[in-house]
């Protein structure tokens, strides 16, 4: 040994008992994961959701921690890349045995984490609106399900605004495509004949629209009151818009009512070409109220930025921590199974004065809004539900899914179904 | 503040519209009937729903009052608002809520009564149906206006909902009307209710009018008369008049196919003006020097975030802020261009896989960067009024300003490109550099200096390219990987080394992918021209214009 290593290995020897008692002098903290992309092309909108849950500790930790112990984030990041999602959620759950994971973004990513968490029985808060089909033991739904988003979205433009001929225009993939197997049977059933629906599909990141708006105009044109519903994901919204700013396409004439683009993906762009267009929400920013007040202004605290946009997703995870939080203290402990078990019937109130629920199938009731766009990228409210709607992991629309039911209280299963009397699931 | 009281404002609405908006406006009125005056009428405004509002605006209008159409634009325009201290409704004089004060007017007798601050005022909402509804009772107060493009958009907004009292009033304003265009809009609404009616001579007249214009609209209508009803027999009992509404409905269709054919070649060259814009940088880099640089798309990114610095820098000027953002573009690309090629590239010539590698290191470190100075959300990039909007060439065929103005600036830099090229010391040490660069050194050029040069050149296109981006996608930190590969499909295509080949291969793509995207659906669409283009480079490796001479046998 050289006399610098004999140096080392003293001051290890003597830093170690150290720092082993500054931290043993607290209690060990409740471990939170949150598994948001920050690079990649879905860091656009997943980063605020990481720094929600960031405040949303942070606040926790200001009035004492859960159960005594402080809360620690515990940050990674999947960078948008699907398999790298499960490799992550993996390191949480296993290396660094966090109590609870939110996290997701994307329908793949949530597929590509749902067996390690049921493998590992982790427990995963999913803060997005989706396009439903599932439930799993081991996963809280806090975003839409279709009957609570694209249901009341489509009811609204056939009552109020009497559409007649429907565009149903998406991105290409799992979410849009299952959302609009959902709303072509709606709509059939409806009494909608096939020639006056037509459905799109684009790829990710689609940037030329040209033809694509050309062809809703055209479609437009055959004398019925169209509208378009648009499931089309992320980038290629804004080229999207514009292109329908360009070529005229004014929210009067052909409505679009959008799923997936909130107040953040508006202060992306310039909002005047769109304004009136739709989109069908649980949250918006402009919707009144103390609690949504007192929201915003935290918000913007926190991230140092008074211009800051809250959108949907925001108040998912607002609602999902809330929940998680009365549960552990509930069960008094962080054991997945039992919060798990706390959980299903515990209320905390939602942003917009109303009450959120945490139903036995996973999912929780929301209230639905319909907002227009305005000039500054804020939302008017045009309509609303009357109460909350509870979600509905399984569509009663499409012909595999509406026998099934999903209940984890007194069923204990994800897909049970009611007229065979079988749960296919594994448990 | 001003949005939270709005918002406050708006809460009251929505709450009562809920149901309200299905009913008709007859049902409406039975809600608690306002005061009859003129001044209670435009203050029942402030807390009505959008179907209370509806039916109040039908009231203003019948009032007669010489005010009514002053307020009705007002409120379309976002203009009528409440003022917070006495809860009074105001028209102001601008919509602008970046103001920190407005001027109001008294919305009886439209007198100024001074300003008021921003925060104090909330607008009164509309919704789409209500703006509908007000702009068609505003075109028919402005069918008298001085102005005849004025003139000409209310007969147009007329023509959307027509009822008899448009008709009646488009009869009584067609006498006078001097200006063609609006008579023609005007002449084409009378035939349209002039069908609806009995005589049937007026009715074949109507028809052969009708058969000169293209709009859907009346395509619609005249397909009607030639429909079958569910039990097989006409619609339109009279034979004379399906026949000519039959020949109609042809000529019709013929002319809006022949102009959805321009319109496609159109959409195909517009799309290929990108391809090439974002191509003819990286075929100076990738073709003339042979450098493979994934970085091109980041430099690209960083034009379009010039642009942006350049509207923050300059917001009262928008419409200046393109042409600011062009050089601007350039000369930031082109240093970060030649900052790369100084530091890293130049160590790597001969090696293409090491300058891959390293450049697309290169391209993560910009997107990280762009990611940490402006965070990783979208930048809203506003599009000058002069570059929004159509060119109406006539019912079948508008050509959207932005994708005309792309064309043409492709054009432009490619013609730039080519005469630096060709026409100065640069072009000709440039080309002498890449056909034979020990010949060149020994003639006494600096290869180093011109190889930095040559770098710095294609970067700067690729940030001017960024600035056109800007105006039609995301400006954002993702922007170049999206088009890093199509730019190398056009390169490859054209022929490696070869400007022209860019220009051809571009636009060739652009016109195919907007041809076979209607038949087959964009995702499809995507797939054929990457396998097209796959099979084309087995059959000609050099792609369609291959370099050709002692140039080619060292590449």
């Amino acid at each position: 040994m050289t006399r610098r290593q004999v140096w080392l290995a003293a001051m290890c020897l003597f830093a170690a008992p150290l720092a082993y008692s500054f931290v043993g002098a607290q209690q060990p903290t409740i471990k939170v994961g949150i598994l948001h992309s920050l690079s990649g092309t879905m860091a656009i909108s997943e980063t605020t959701l990481k720094d929600t849950v960031l405040m949303m500790i942070d606040e926790q930790n200001k009035k004492g921690g859960l159960l005594g112990r402080k809360l620690e984030a515990v940050v990674v990041d999947p960078a948008s890349n699907w398999p790298l999602f499960a490799e992550k959620a993996q390191q949480l759950l296993e290396k660094d045995k966090v109590a609870v994971v939110f996290g997701c973004w994307t329908s793949v990513s949530r597929k590509s984490v749902l067996p390690v968490f049921e493998k590992d029985n982790g427990l995963l808060f999913y803060p997005v609106q989706y396009e439903g089909e599932e439930s799993s033991k081991n996963v809280i739904y806090t975003g839409a399900a279709p009957n609570q988003q694209a249901i009341p979205a489509v009811d609204y433009l056939m009552k109020d605004l009497a559409v007649k001929r429907w565009v149903l225009e998406g991105t290409d993939y799992v979410y849009p495509r299952t959302t609009n197997k959902i709303l072509e049977a709606y709509l059939l059933a409806k009494g909608v004949a096939p020639a006056d629906i037509s459905i799109n599909y684009t790829p990710f990141g689609h940037s030329d629209w040209q033809a694509r708006v050309a062809a809703i105009k055209k479609f437009g044109s055959a004398g019925k009151k169209t509208a378009v519903v648009s499931t089309i994901n992320g980038d290629a919204n804004v080229p999207f818009y514009k292109e329908l700013g360009n070529q005229k396409v004014s929210a009067e004439d052909i409505p679009v009512v959008a799923f997936s683009v909130g107040e953040e993906e508006l202060s992306g762009l310039d909002a005047k070409p769109l304004v009136g267009h739709l989109a069908a929400w649980n949250y918006f920013q402009s919707i009144p109220g103390a609690a949504n007040k007192a929201f915003i202004a935290k918000w913007q605290a926190y991230i140092k930025n008074p211009k800051r946009t809250t959108n949907d997703p925001m108040e998912a995870h607002y609602i999902g921590f809330n929940l998680w939080a009365q549960a552990v203290t509930k069960a008094g402990t962080t054991d997945v199974e039992k919060v798990l078990a706390a959980l299903p019937g515990l209320k905390t109130p939602n942003l917009t004065g109303g009450i959120a629920e945490l139903l036995p199938n996973h999912h929780i009731t929301k209230p639905v809004y319909i907002g227009e766009v305005r000039a500054d990228g804020q939302f008017d409210v045009v309509w609303k539900t009357p109460a909350t709607v509870p979600g509905d992991a399984w569509s009663d629309f499409l012909p595999g899914s509406k026998d099934l039911t999903a209940d984890w209280v007194t069923l204990k299963c994800g897909n049970y179904n009611t007229k065979t009397k079988v749960c296919s699931g594994t448990k | 503040m001003a949005a939270l009281l709005a918002a406050v404002f708006l809460f009251a609405s929505p709450a009562a519209a809920q149901d309200a908006p299905a009913a008709a406006p007859a049902e409406a009125v039975s809600t608690p009937v306002p005061p009859a005056d003129f001044a209670g009428l435009v203050a029942s405004l402030r807390d009505a729903g959008f179907a209370d509002k509806e039916a109040i605006v039908e009231r203003l209008v019948a009032s007669g009052h010489a005010s009514a159409r002053v307020v009705l634009r007002a409120l379309l325009e976002d203009r009528l608002v409440v003022r917070a201290p006495d809860q009074g409704v105001f028209v102001a004089t601008s919509a602008d809520e970046t103001l920190p004060a407005a001027d109001l007017l008294d919305p009886v007798t439209l007198k100024p009564i001074g300003s008021s601050p921003r925060d104090a005022l909330t607008r009164i909402g509309t919704n789409n149906r209500l703006r509908r509804v007000l702009k068609g009772l505003v075109a028919r107060t402005e069918l008298a206006n001085a102005d005849p493009a004025v003139r000409l958009n209310a007969v147009t907004e007329l023509l959307r909902a027509p009822d008899a009292q448009t008709t009646a009033l488009l009869r009584e304003r067609i006498g006078t009307e001097y200006e063609t265009r609006v008579r023609r809009e005007m002449e084409t609404g009378l035939a349209m209710a002039d069908l609806d009616g009995g005589d049937k001579p007026a009715r074949l007249t109507a028809i052969q009018v009708l058969s000169h214009r293209l709009l859907p609209d009346v395509l619609n209508r005249l397909k009607a008369l030639v429909a079958k009803a569910p039990d097989g027999s006409f619609v339109e009992p009279d034979a004379d008049i399906r026949a000519a509404a039959a020949a109609a409905v042809d000529r019709i269709e013929q002319a809006r196919s022949i102009y959805s054919g321009a319109e496609t070649l159109f959409f195909g060259l517009g799309l290929g003006a990108v391809l090439v814009l974002v191509a003819i940088g990286l075929a100076i880099t990738f073709g003339v020097m042979g450098v493979i640089n994934m970085a091109h798309g980041e430099l690209m990114m960083l034009g379009a975030y010039t642009t942006y610095v350049v509207q923050t820098l300059m917001p009262n000027h928008i419409g200046w802020s393109i042409a600011v953002a062009i050089p601007a573009a350039f000369l930031v690309s082109g240093l970060t261009g030649v900052l790369i090629e100084r530091s890293i590239i130049r160590f790597l010539y001969g090696r293409p896989l090491e300058t891959l590698l390293a450049t697309f290191g290169v391209s993560l470190v910009l997107q990280q960067a762009v990611r940490s100075i402006f965070t990783a959300l979208n930048r809203s990039v506003a599009t000058p009024a002069w570059m929004s909007g159509t060119l109406q060439l006539n019912d079948a065929l508008s050509l959207t300003y932005n994708r005309l103005y792309i064309i043409a600036f492709t054009m432009i830099v490619f013609g730039l490109l080519l005469l630096v090229l060709r026409r100065t010391r640069l072009g000709l040490e440039i080309r002498a550099v890449s056909q034979n660069r020990a010949m060149a050194r020994a003639m006494g050029i600096r290869t180093a200096r011109v190889d930095a040069l040559t770098f710095g050149l294609g970067s700067g296109i690729a940030g001017m390219a960024g600035v056109a981006l800007s105006q039609l996608t995301n400006v954002g930190p993702n922007l170049g990987q999206a088009y890093i590969i199509d730019s190398f499909m056009v390169v490859v295509f054209g022929g490696v080394g070869n400007l022209w080949g860019a220009l051809i291969g571009g636009l060739t793509m652009g016109v195919i992918s907007n041809l076979l995207e209607p038949a087959v659906g964009a995702v499809l669409a995507k797939i054929v021209v990457l396998v097209a283009l796959i099979l084309f480079i087995q059959r000609r490796p050099r792609g369609l214009f291959p370099q050709t001479g002692r140039a080619a046998e060292q590449n």
